[in-house]
């Protein structure tokens, strides 16, 4: 099967985006994929074992915690495995922090509407 | 300081998704290719917000939309370069919520602030570091490049959307 790895762990498989194992199980491949390449073992796992949070792993286009079997899930030779660490964020400054960016950043805007931009909460 | 470019029919593309998703927060990657000292993007594909709950201060792309997104920058012999989205009514700068969701080391980021439903300024911010424990947010030059490549084309309608 091949797994394919996210641009921020190519360094850390020889700069290679997709990687070909064989095994028998999900964590079988992760197992085979961290002994190839040793150094990917801290950007996906915990020090308890455990895979780290916002790692995401998705056996073909399946999350595999919402597998019944989760990582133990039997693979085969054509199946796939997307290493996927999660993408999220927003604006939310401090208040004082935006009032003083967002009065410097946009200083042509009315002064009503300034007002409501300092008090809104973010 | 590293350099970020980006082709301009994507630039554009991607300041428009910010005042069409307004006054909530636009998200997308960014595909393109690495060089020494940045990426040079070449499309955007644009992503759902799952952050419904929240979506004027919050974003949040499924996973399974991201899996997506990479197999269609494969296809097209590009990596995930990176991702962006819009600040409404707020600075481009990057936040503590940013910071502490931001998990693609070597990626840029681009923030765009979208000012009573107009684009204003767009910065980039490259997530330097080797781990999670030393992480930090380097700015980034933005080069806008001309390519002869439609506008439209550059921004990829978005795929599937899933709540979070």
């Amino acid at each position: 099967m091949t797994i394919y790895i996210p641009t921020p762990l190519r360094p850390y498989a020889a700069g290679k985006d997709a990687v070909d194992v064989n095994a028998g199980t999900v964590s079988g491949a992760l197992d085979e994929l961290t002994q190839t390449f040793p150094d990917l073992r801290k950007h996906l796992f915990t020090a308890e074992g455990k895979l780290r949070a916002f790692v995401n792993v998705y056996l073909n286009d399946e999350d595999i915690r919402y597998l019944p079997e989760k990582d133990a899930t039997a693979v085969s030779a054509g199946d796939t495995l997307s290493i996927v660490p999660s993408i999220a964020g927003g604006c939310q400054v401090s208040d004082r922090m935006n009032s003083f960016l967002w009065l410097t950043r946009f200083p042509t805007l009315s002064p009503e509407r300034r007002r409501k931009g300092r008090a809104r909460s973010w | 300081m590293s350099v970020l470019r980006i082709a301009k029919p994507v630039y554009d593309a991607i300041r428009a998704h910010g005042e069409e998703t307004y006054p909530h927060e636009c998200c997308g990657a960014l595909l393109g290719r690495g060089a020494a000292d940045g990426w040079r993007i070449e499309a955007a594909v644009k992503a759902g917000n799952t952050r419904t709950d929240s979506p004027k201060n919050r974003y949040q792309i499924a996973p399974g939309e991201l899996v997506k997104i990479e197999r269609e920058a494969r296809s097209r012999g590009l990596s995930i370069a990176g991702f962006y989205h819009s600040h409404p009514d707020h600075p481009a700068q990057w936040s503590a919520t940013d910071f502490a969701e931001a998990h693609w080391l070597g990626c840029s980021y681009v923030i765009t602030a979208v000012a009573e439903g107009s684009a204003a300024v767009t910065n980039s911010f490259l997530l330097a570091g080797t781990t999670e424990e030393d992480k930090r947010y380097e700015q980034e030059t933005i080069e806008v490049f001309a390519t002869s490549e439609a506008a439209s084309e550059s921004l990829t309608a978005p795929t599937e959307s899933k709540k979070a």
